[in-house]
């Protein structure tokens, strides 16, 4: 289909008491920056149920407009109405360029909603600018960050990218002056084709948020068993870090797949990634490197995690980590 | 149950490496696998006809002369039946376009196979990682799609899936047919038994081209038909100038390290 406009638009995904997902915020950075070369206005979409805080965070970030889509039918994501909703609000605004956050939730409605307009959409973006002819120019991690590859969908609009969280950092938040527009689309409880039966936490009920955490401190074969953990564990607890491992950590068995970081576990971003014990297996490396901070601690000094690492020590992590722990407590109290 | 599990041929990740000069990778040089992912949909698939044996398994895969051999490996694993899609105007697809020819070849299989209940993929190919096929052949075929699976269990009008979600697992019911994508699950995916590598060794696998679909929408398929363009490759930039801290013991390393994530207003 061809843009009515030269907006461009911003998915907000929400909690589920209805705040804003980070990467939705972290995505107004580059977006206003293309809006404003593109000439267009920087529009934030909500599909949710009770979303006004996701809206007042997407206005104080910097949308010039927010379009809210409110109903009980939004109240857990399914792909069958979120899908349906964002493309009926296509189809009336014509935007030029649609980033959605490359979240699980996310993951499925880029690709559905592309299909659907038989558009193009770049995965798992990292990085946003502009070709010559003025469409977005996507860069985006291939063979598990291996190589990148830069993308343009020329021709059809809207182009559409999916956008790793922690790619982008948050801007400052101003006055919220963003006009508000709610748009009814309703959805029949027949169109919706999957259903949550239940859910089962995992054994001990753990959250292991490590998408959206701030500071990881991760644990690797050379942790040695699954009580290897346990110094990352009392590291993590006063820095109120999320544990992270490397696959060769999870599939020894020491620790369960929801801590995995890398190529066939969790894509991070955090302000601080602590690898212990974590040689830097290149399918690791493709899940971290957004990181803001690395530190590494290795025995192995040729280990390739610390050519990635702001900050290596080539040392024991049994001797290193219980010091830096007892520091850290020592300077907070 | 019939299910069809869509299978690629990528190059082994742990072989691969990155030539800074020429922005490439050796993929031609290294050798080549089943996508893990699709490895772990055809155990889904398998697990499924443990339970009950009169399941069948169709797999399919597109791609030029020589990926077969995944199918072969496929009909080793777990698979009754495997079919091979290659036509040089199939060339340069991206997604969209795969993900369209897929669609295709899925109701051309199944005059033969009969109505798939389920087709299952990986969640993405660890060699372009863009985790769409799955969910735009799902679009295509009109087909309700559920990913990040683990293991799914049929039951009659629907499918049961176990999806990983944070924190645990999210049980869906999925209306039939439907498409699934699926993750690493905690189980190892089994392998191909000597008495079935000898079978799969002599299986009559058909190759379907554009011609065998009727309709084939020729704009939609190939570079012409695909929305995105490569613009260009390169290897990105790992290093960085890090400190390196080696004091003359662990415990003055860790107190260095902490002074100076403290300068750094890090921690």
């Amino acid at each position: 289909m061809e843009a009515k406009t030269k907006d461009l638009w911003v998915i907000i995904e929400t909690n589920e008491d209805g705040t804003a997902k980070n990467v939705g915020i972290e995505m107004l950075t580059p977006g206003k920056e293309l809006a404003g070369k593109q000439g267009g206005a920087l529009v934030a979409v909500v599909i949710g149920s009770g979303v006004d805080e996701a809206v007042k965070a997407a206005s104080e970030y910097g949308a010039d407009r927010v379009i809210v889509v409110d109903g009980p039918e939004y109240k857990d994501f399914t792909v069958d109405a979120f899908a349906k909703a964002l493309t009926a609000l296509v189809e009336k605004y014509g935007p030029d360029a649609i980033l959605i956050g490359a979240t699980p939730d996310g993951r499925e409605l880029a690709p559905i909603v592309a299909g659907r307009l038989k558009t193009g959409l770049a995965s798992d973006c990292t990085g946003i600018g502009v070709c010559e002819d003025g469409s977005i120019e996507w860069t985006r991690p291939a063979y598990g960050g291996s190589i990148m590859e830069v993308l343009a969908c020329p021709e059809q609009r809207p182009q559409i990218g999916s956008v790793r969280p922690g790619a982008f950092k948050k801007g400052e938040p101003g006055e919220a002056k963003a006009e508000i527009i709610k748009e009814d689309i309703s959805v029949a409880a027949e169109d919706i084709r999957t259903k949550v039966l239940e859910v089962i936490k995992e054994m001990g009920g753990e959250k292991v948020d490590l998408e959206g955490a701030d500071i990881i401190v991760a644990g690797g074969r050379g942790v040695g068993g699954p009580e290897g953990f346990d110094p990352i564990r009392e590291l993590a607890e006063v820095l109120g870090a999320t544990v992270g491992a490397s696959r060769a950590a999870v599939d020894a068995g020491w620790i369960s797949h929801a801590h995995q970081v890398g190529q066939t576990g969790k894509i991070v971003g955090p302000k601080l990634y602590i690898a212990c014990g974590i040689s830097g297996a290149i399918q690791h490396l493709a899940g971290m490197t957004s990181s803001d901070v690395v530190v590494a601690i290795n025995k192995d000094p040729d280990a390739p995690i610390f050519d990635v690492a702001d900050y290596g020590i080539v040392g024991n992590l049994f001797e290193v980590l219980p010091v830096l722990t007892e520091e850290i407590k020592k300077a907070r109290a | 149950m019939n299910i069809l599990v869509c299978i690629k041929q990528v190059p082994d990740p742990t072989e691969l490496k990155a030539d800074p000069a020429k922005n490439t990778l050796n993929t031609d040089e290294v050798p080549k696998i089943i996508n893990p992912f699709d490895s772990y949909a055809l155990e889904a698939a398998a697990r499924i006809k443990d339970k009950d044996p009169e399941t069948k398994i169709v797999i399919v895969t597109i791609g030029t002369a020589g990926v077969e051999k995944a199918l072969k490996e496929g009909l080793g694993i777990a698979a009754d039946q495997a079919y091979f899609v290659s036509d040089e105007a199939f060339a340069d697809s991206d997604s969209l376009a795969t993900a369209y020819i897929l669609s295709c070849a899925v109701k051309k299989i199944e005059e033969t196979e009969g109505k798939f209940n389920a087709i299952f993929c990986g969640k993405q190919a660890t060699d372009g990682d863009s985790a769409q096929v799955g969910p735009q052949l799902a679009e295509y075929l009109g087909y309700p799609l559920v990913t990040y699976g683990l293991e799914a269990f049929d039951e009659g009008d629907t499918l049961k899936i176990n999806k990983e979600i944070d924190g645990g697992i999210e049980v869906i019911a999925a209306q039939t047919p439907c498409v699934v994508t699926f993750t690493k699950p905690s189980w190892d995916p089994r392998y191909p038994t000597i008495k079935r590598k000898m079978a799969a060794n002599r299986a009559q696998i058909p190759t379907l081209t554009g011609a065998d679909f009727a309709g084939l929408d020729a704009s939609a398929i190939g570079a012409a038909g695909s929305p995105t363009k490569v613009i260009k490759t390169f290897v990105p930039q790992r290093s960085k100038s890090g400190i390196k801290i080696q004091e003359e013991s662990d415990e003055e390393s860790a107190k260095k390290l902490f002074a100076l994530l403290s300068d750094a207003r890090v921690i």
